[in-house]
């Protein structure tokens, strides 16, 4: 994966709450057996709406999505992670996310930042005002700067590593092979299986 | 199995289900790096989200033909066993786990699905994942996870009579919001939650994501184990021994402290229903479409002002008032026997009413196989409802199951979202008798209101 450390750009504010996966990309754009190309359904619903945020020409560009609280809940699809970044975003933030849709987000290096509501709404003004304005989110310091305003985020400090050095989970896990192994041959033998025997 | 508190704890995965849209991407990552699937006896596959209910052969839709047939050579090539269409052993992920007695207490379970909790029901602690951790489990068959927060959800006392397990976890959805649990695994407990069956206990946990919650869990109890017992999966003889006395542990201590806890009087619930496009926009039947004024949060009050112009509703209408033209039956959440029972005994002797049309789909081919012997596909016939075959069907409009623009819907699935039953449908969440029951009245109603 690629190294994560900060990210500016010019952001879009995504005002609604409770933006679910099948607001970001409805099922019947999941069908897709590869990693790329769902852009086309990034939203797809309000696609349409010429006033919708992402129509507007003001923040045609913009790499930052800055939204209401409990983004991303809902299914489980890693699709709504993949569109955001087909489409072109770095960064999520809002006030807070759906679980799985930002472990996620975090497996493909897309960076999801928590901040509170208020600081939320200060930086829809600021963009709103200013839709050229550059927004930083900086995960080495844990911070969002924008123009004079900076607001600090919680960051999960293992998480934090492995994006900054673009680590991958699974390489990481297979180091511990052998405590795997041990596990296993301590299993209980009546535990169910799907095969007859193991592989 | 590993927990050194400096990175998150290495969870081993004790049932790695899949199906045909969270896994492509997850084979395709296995391929590029060189690896196998670890235990592919601790793997299984079905065919569910795209798979078509009108018939066992023809998938026409070219991109959901080509998603399907990517699992099975995925399966074929890594060794995975699969349940495709057609197979009787074949429907929705969590009904065909627990029928094939694959899940049990004390487990730990994962699926690229978030109504993986519905596991959660036979006290084993399972949650849905992302294609990443999808590719993770096949190659370690563990996975990292960090220690949860824990709730208890006790319900004192009995449902009263016509209030089911989906009336109540709607309302406690209610009380919580989407984001009420999250970062928790739930203990769902009390009089009501032991009376309920292993059918209801799963439609219970299986919404658990709907409020946010990690995993939603219920201790394991006679009743758990008697489902279990004599099944495909089901230890036998000496085995069953060792397992029952391993399962009869699984109690949490009388002096346990939960992070948080909230209790519900189950004499006070009655048939709940959904007005908005999230499943925490709830109210009982026997009420009313909320003014979005009367909320005091803002966000709550504009979220209600999005869900009334969306599903195009009028504040203070009843809910009995509100007409639909489509009522699904089935799903993850109630596409199990019981359900099925629940629904044909209201519609038995009734007609669906003119202008609506009923779709009935069992949550696996085998659950198909004893309504049919039960007689139960008649009463929905004889009733004028469409009898299909298994798979996720409405519930998400993979397939072309679909609502059309505009088009009402009452639903037993799980989710109202915006355009989740198809591209402008709107959906309002029922239980299995308040969707016969409208399907009769050709609006929002329950058994006792025919």
């Amino acid at each position: 994966m690629e190294k994560v450390t900060t990210h500016t750009g010019p952001a879009a504010p995504l005002r609604r709450s409770n933006v679910d996966t099948d607001q970001i990309i409805p099922a019947v754009y999941l069908k897709r057996v590869t990693k790329t190309g769902f852009e086309d359904g990034l939203f797809a619903e309000w696609r349409d709406d010429p006033a919708f945020v992402l129509n507007q020409d003001a923040h045609q560009g913009a790499t930052i999505l800055i939204a209401g609280t409990e983004f991303g809940t809902g299914s489980s699809r890693e699709h709504a992670v993949w569109a955001l970044k087909d489409y072109g975003f770095k960064a999520v933030i809002a006030p807070r996310f759906g679980d799985i849709f930002r472990g996620n987000s975090l497996k493909n290096g897309l960076l999801t930042v928590e901040l509170p509501a208020e600081a939320v709404e200060a930086l829809w003004d600021a963009v709103e005002a200013d839709p050229g304005l550059a927004v930083t989110v900086d995960l080495v310091e844990r911070e969002v700067r924008a123009g004079e305003r900076s607001w600090p985020f919680e960051f999960d400090d293992f998480a934090r590593w492995r994006l900054m050095e673009g680590l991958d989970d699974v390489a990481l896990t297979l180091r511990d092979e052998a405590r795997i192994a041990a596990f296993e041959s301590n299993r209980d033998a009546w535990r169910p299986r799907t095969l007859p025997s193991a592989a | 199995m590993r927990s050194d508190g400096e990175q998150p704890d290495l969870l081993y995965i004790d049932l790695h289900l899949l199906h045909e849209v969270t896994s492509p991407q997850a084979f395709d990552g296995l391929r590029q790096a060189g690896r196998k699937v670890r235990r592919t006896d601790l793997t299984l596959a079905t065919e569910d989200h795209n798979t078509p209910t009108d018939n066992l052969f023809t998938i026409a839709d070219p991109t959901s033909r080509k998603q399907i047939e990517t699992l099975r050579a995925n399966c074929e090539e890594f060794g995975v066993r699969i349940h495709s269409l057609g197979d009787a052993e074949q429907g929705v992920v969590h009904v065909v786990g627990p029928q094939l007695g694959l899940t049990q207490p004390g487990m730990t379970v994962v699926c690229g699905d978030s109504h993986t909790s519905t596991h959660g029901a036979f006290g084993s602690i399972a949650f849905g994942i992302g294609t990443s951790e999808v590719e993770h489990v096949l190659a370690t068959q563990t996975l990292p996870q960090s220690k949860p927060k824990t709730m208890a959800v006790t319900v004192d006392g009995s449902l009263p009579e016509g209030v089911s397990a989906k009336d109540l976890i709607l309302k406690i959805i209610s009380i919580t919001g989407t984001g009420g649990g999250k970062g928790h695994i739930v203990e769902y407990r009390g009089q009501a939650i032991e009376e309920l069956s292993m059918e209801g206990r799963m439609t219970v946990c299986n919404m658990s994501i709907e409020w946010g919650a990690k995993a939603g869990l219920i201790a394991p109890d006679e009743k758990t184990f008697e489902y279990v017992k004599g099944r495909a999966h089901a230890p036998a003889g000496e085995e069953w021994d060792a397992a029952l006395e391993y399962w009869r542990s699984l109690k949490t201590d009388e002096d346990a402290e939960f992070d948080r806890e909230i209790v519900i009087d189950a004499a006070e619930l009655s048939p709940f229903v959904t007005w908005g496009t999230n499943p925490g926009q709830g109210v009982e039947l026997s009420g009313a479409v909320p003014d979005p004024a009367s909320f005091d949060d803002p966000i709550e009050r504009t979220t209600a002002e999005n869900a009334l112009t969306y599903m195009g509703l009028e504040a203070g209408t009843p809910m009995r008032e509100v007409d639909v033209d489509v009522v699904f039956l089935g799903s993850c959440t109630n596409g199990r026997i019981e359900d099925l029972r629940a629904a044909a005994e209201v519609i038995k002797g009734r007609k669906v009413a003119d202008g609506v049309n009923m779709m009935v789909v069992p949550g696996s081919a085998r659950v198909r196989e004893q309504a049919v012997a039960e007689g139960l596909d008649k009463v929905f016939t004889e009733a004028g409802a469409d009898w299909r075959f298994a798979g996720c069907s409405m519930c998400l409009g993979m397939n072309p199951d679909q609502l059309t623009p505009g088009q009402r819907a009452a639903s037993t699935s799980n989710r109202n979202f915006e355009g989740r039953q198809g591209k402008g449908g709107r959906t309002h969440l029922v239980s299995p008798a308040v969707a016969a029951a409208t399907a009769v009245a050709g609006r929002l109603a329950g058994p006792a209101d025919l």
